[in-house]
């Protein structure tokens, strides 16, 4: 059954059970997301994507909120703005993100992000934490300091691989993602070598080893296409 | 009064990429030369920062003492004072040295560790201005008005910036042309 | 175990203790024990043998009486002596003073010893949900059963319907007590309506059940020991407020989610699981009824956000303890995607007496919409420290200076912080502010699980608020990116004030930053993780204002901030 709802002013249809997220952007709305990924069940993590719905005192994020009928809402106000450039600052200044030397240089999500939230300069400190990076997997590789910690690959590989070789160790600003039980990736036993984690991953964390900054895409769309074709047997996307 | 604007370029602890990104501006450089009076810059011998500075360009972090002691010469004496490039804006490259701990940690990395003939480190009097402890972003040790970011910024980015501080106005920095890092 | 046997177990056990002319309480809490108190009474059981006295007195070991400063706690309950019947109090009390202590029974008090029971910490509370905490042997059944036990639960399998215990509840006004004030009647008849065959669900093999009652006693405010004492001092008060819960929102299965720092609590409520199974009064048909609950306990692995709903239900599913975004809510997709009744220790604790008492008789207790009484742990800068238990709309007043005895000689009141680490300081303007949910959020703190601290005016206040958001910083899960990157950074920016390198622009950056982690995070303990800071900052700007630098930023000698390694 179709709900009618108002994004930004603008009327628009959608299905039940869709998300805002999936609404908005069928009606050409665009709201910013990290954590999200076509294919993937959603976490609600990266906050970029919290809309205003009239009527609610909080704000929700528009990736796992339900469209409703008669719903008003409003994904580009000046607050959300200023938040969200909050929140990619504060990415910038978690872990050593030096777009200059990485490789994924021009094809990194969290890049376009700081373009889409207007970030000229970070206002925090740095952390300058020291990470490693684990080349320990024949193909590829993880760079611990440009990870933002949004669990794509994680959920990538524990549903669309099913081998749920990634997780997170540790909590807040400690978390890490790590193979098994946090052993260098290439010892890791249940890994396939499927590489949708790389695919998922939005900035340089997870890459193909050899490749140059030009090569390194990631291809995430490949995932959601994987995922309709194993369940809704569509394979045309 | 028609006194040209008071220019100054400066080139701390960064790999003056950013300053051959401006050479990258070519003939228009005539143009720029016509409205501002160069006071100081890597590309011209001038020893000390003057005063009544329009505009300063800051490339690079700020790595070592040399460069603490001109930031707050460089702020003290500018009207507008413009990090220029991601090492000014960001660290960046030079503050890659941060995680690996203070100036000591770093210095025997560079001079002892990754050295098997004669490691030792510099250590004479007036050879090499000490580092700071970390490399930081300007405006982590004075306030800036402006951010170019990119590494380096483009020619393009730079001349967009410049020219709407000559017509007086303040640049729009809106979008890939002109926010992209790296 | 029906109405006749229970109502026989009471009256063979009131019988059997009206035997004796005194009863000595020892207290066995956490803190008491901590200081030798199970010695004691094996102490005082020794002095009675020796003179003779077993058929006159009786020792029992019991729960918390609240006034833990002064502790070890003895009291002596006599039904007659040269004074009448009365009731005395020993403090400090240590294992040689037994003897002592048994050979005045009936004579003149150990003077030395004694600590007046008319003392304000006392009168002024009212007791609900410690009535029996200090009175029961937390370790017996049968006493328990004697003050009145089991029979709210005998009463609503027999003569109430689920519907009519949820209008009981919803009109006794009670509200949750672990922090948010969710109105309990309301959250148990949402359970209740709830499908559980809205969303897939994946129940274990071996638990019949497809709702479930959780009981939240992962309680891990710095400072805070409500829970706790509750747990350790009436843990059978609990589960029965569990099964009437279980029973009126339809769930058979229940667990009570404890941090394994409590081992005590654990171990109490493992005995009290026992001996209610045994009984017949958890397990298959209750009192002869065909309702069957069952409880199990889970221990929680010392993470602060297990406390959060979502988190704990991730955990006691055996996944990371990390929130999840609600709507959906535990009560139409909780426990393996189950309706799920979670309630806080002190919420359920309340629940027996509503039932035996009646609605009308909780609401004439308390203020228009916080009815009811409230435990707080009184700790900080005030003479008394302990456990109380006092009605809703009681000021902050009454609270710090007559029960808590005022600060300590030559000190002045400063602020009072509720809430534990997501509450807010409040300054002494408000003490004769009521206390209940809406006053203390309006002046920017909250009623949170209970912690109290009181603090004089030797107290560095941007020091607190850095001590907390240390807190919070260290216990965040790391999913969502302002609670995980924010408070860290907030904790930086209270570093650097504290360190007096910060400017002005720092302050606004820090204001920034705490209006972006309250409004944007995931769940409570990032939207609460700020409190402090901000309310500080409203009350007590000017010691913010006395750290920072005046002069345009000359920050940067390059050092590196010294923490968060």
């Amino acid at each position: 059954m179709a709900r009618t709802l108002t994004i930004n002013d603008q009327e628009i249809s959608a299905a039940e059970g869709q998300t805002l997220l999936e609404a908005a952007r069928d009606a050409g709305i665009y709201i910013p997301t990290l954590c999200h990924l076509d294919g993937l069940t959603d976490v609600g993590a990266c906050r970029l994507c919290l809309v205003e719905i009239v009527g609610s005192n909080k704000l929700m994020p528009a990736c796992t909120t339900r469209v409703q009928e008669g719903m008003v809402v409003y994904t580009d106000t000046p607050r959300l703005r200023a938040y969200r450039r909050q929140i990619v600052e504060l990415l910038f200044a978690e872990r050593n993100h030096v777009c200059a030397v990485c490789v994924a240089n021009g094809n990194c999500e969290l890049q376009n992000m700081g373009i889409v939230v207007g970030m000229d300069h970070v206002r925090y400190d740095y952390l300058f934490p020291k990470l490693g990076v684990d080349l320990s997997h024949e193909r590829f590789g993880m760079d611990h300091n440009r990870c933002i910690l949004c669990t794509r690959c994680v959920r990538a590989c524990d549903q669309i691989e099913g081998a749920h070789t990634l997780d997170v160790l540790g909590r807040g600003a400690h978390s890490m993602i790590v193979h098994d039980m946090n052993v260098p990736w290439g010892e890791a036993t249940t890994c396939t070598s499927c590489g949708k984690c790389v695919m998922a991953c939005p900035t340089g964390a997870l890459f193909k080893q050899g490749s140059t900054v030009a090569e390194m895409v990631h291809n995430a769309e490949k995932l959601a296409f994987l995922r309709a074709a194993r369940e809704r047997r569509v394979w045309n996307v | 009064m028609s006194e040209k604007i008071r220019f100054a370029s400066v080139w701390l602890g960064g790999c003056s990429g950013c300053h051959m990104s401006f050479l990258d501006l070519d003939e228009w450089l005539f143009d720029l030369a016509q409205a501002v009076e160069v006071v100081y810059s890597p590309v011209a011998d001038i020893k000390a920062f003057p005063e009544n500075v329009d505009v300063t360009l800051v490339e690079g972090a700020i790595a070592n003492q040399d460069h603490l002691e001109l930031i707050h010469t460089i702020r003290k004496n500018s009207k507008l004072v413009v990090s220029f490039g991601d090492c000014a804006v960001t660290g960046n490259v030079t503050a890659m040295r941060n995680p690996l701990g203070e100036a000591d940690v770093v210095l025997s990395r560079a001079y002892q560790d990754a050295q098997f003939l004669n490691p030792q480190i510099p250590h004479d009097d007036g050879i090499v201005p000490p580092l700071t402890a970390q490399a930081l972003p300007v405006h982590a040790v004075v306030p800036v008005d402006l951010y170019i970011p990119g590494c380096p910024p483009p020619a393009k980015r730079i001349r967009g910036v410049l020219q709407a501080l000559l017509e007086g106005q303040s640049p729009e920095m809106i979008g890939r042309e002109m926010l992209k890092f790296g | 175990m029906n109405l006749e046997e229970l109502n026989a177990i009471a009256h063979s056990e009131r019988l059997a203790q009206a035997q004796k002319r005194h009863h000595l309480h020892v207290c066995v809490g956490t803190a008491c024990q901590a200081l030798n108190s199970e010695q004691i009474a094996k102490a005082l059981q020794a002095a009675l043998k020796q003179r003779g006295l077993q058929q006159d007195a009786a020792v029992k070991c019991v729960g918390c009486p609240g006034l833990c400063s002064l502790g070890p706690l003895v009291e002596v309950i006599s039904k007659e002596d040269s004074a009448g019947p009365r009731s005395l109090l020993y403090q400090f009390v240590k294992t040689e003073d037994a003897d002592e202590i048994v050979a005045h029974l009936g004579g003149e008090p150990v003077k030395r010893l004694e600590t007046p029971l008319d003392q304000p910490f006392f009168t002024r509370q009212l007791k609900i949900v410690l009535e029996n905490c200090g009175k029961v042997d937390p370790e017996r059944i049968e006493d328990y059963i004697a003050v009145g036990g089991y029979q709210a639960l005998m009463k609503v399998l027999t003569e109430m319907t689920p519907q009519q215990v949820i209008d009981e509840i919803t009109r006794s006004g009670l509200r949750g007590r672990g922090g948010a004030g969710f109105p309990t009647g309301l959250k148990w008849g949402t359970v209740a309506k709830a499908d559980p065959n809205r969303y897939p669900t994946n129940v274990p093999e071996g638990i019949q059940s497809r709702k479930f009652v959780i009981c939240n006693g992962d309680e891990g405010d710095p400072g805070a020991f409500m829970d706790r004492s509750v747990m350790e001092g009436d843990p059978h008060r609990v589960l029965e407020g569990m099964a009437i819960a279980g029973y009126a929102v339809g769930a058979n299965y229940g667990f009570i989610y404890v941090r394994a720092e409590y081992p005590l609590a654990v171990k109490r409520l493992r005995t009290a699981i026992r001996q209610a199974q045994r009984a017949g009064l958890l397990g298959s048909n209750i009192g002869g009824t065909p309702f069957s609950f069952n409880v199990e306990i889970r221990l929680g692995a010392g993470a602060f956000v297990c406390g959060e709903e979502t988190a704990l239900i991730a955990s006691i599913e055996g996944g990371r303890g990390l929130p999840r975004p609600r709507p959906p809510f535990p009560a139409e997709f909780g426990l393996w995607g189950c309706p799920t009744l979670i309630n806080n220790v002190e919420t359920l604790a309340n629940v027996p007496p509503i039932i035996l008492k009646g609605a009308d008789w909780f609401a004439s207790i308390g203020t228009e919409k916080s009815k009811g009484t409230k435990v707080f742990a009184l700790t900080g800068q005030v003479k008394h420290t302990g456990l109380i238990e006092v009605p809703m709309g009681i000021t902050l007043r009454e609270i710090v200076f007559d029960i808590g005895g005022g600060m300590p000689e030559g000190k002045s009141f400063k602020a009072v912080q509720t809430g534990g680490p997501s509450g807010g300081c409040i300054p002494a303007e408000f003490l004769d502010m009521p206390v209940d949910y809406e006053s203390l959020a309006k002046v920017g703190s909250i009623m949170g699980s209970g912690g109290m601290i009181v603090m004089d005016d030797s107290t560095d206040m941007v020091e607190v608020a850095r001590f907390f958001m240390e807190f919070c910083m260290d216990e965040s899960c790391g999913k969502c990116i302002p609670c995980r990157a924010g408070t860290v950074q907030i904790h930086r920016l209270l570093t650097k004030i504290q360190q007096g390198r910060a400017t002005e622009r720092d302050l606004q950056t820090l204001e920034e930053l705490c209006d972006l982690v309250k409004h944007t995070s995931l769940c409570g303990l990032g939207q609460s993780a700020p409190n402090p800071v901000i309310s500080t900052l409203k009350y007590f700007r000017e010691e913010y204002l006395a750290k920072i630098k005046r002069e345009p930023s000359v920050s940067a000698n390059g050092k590196r901030v010294e923490e968060h390694g």
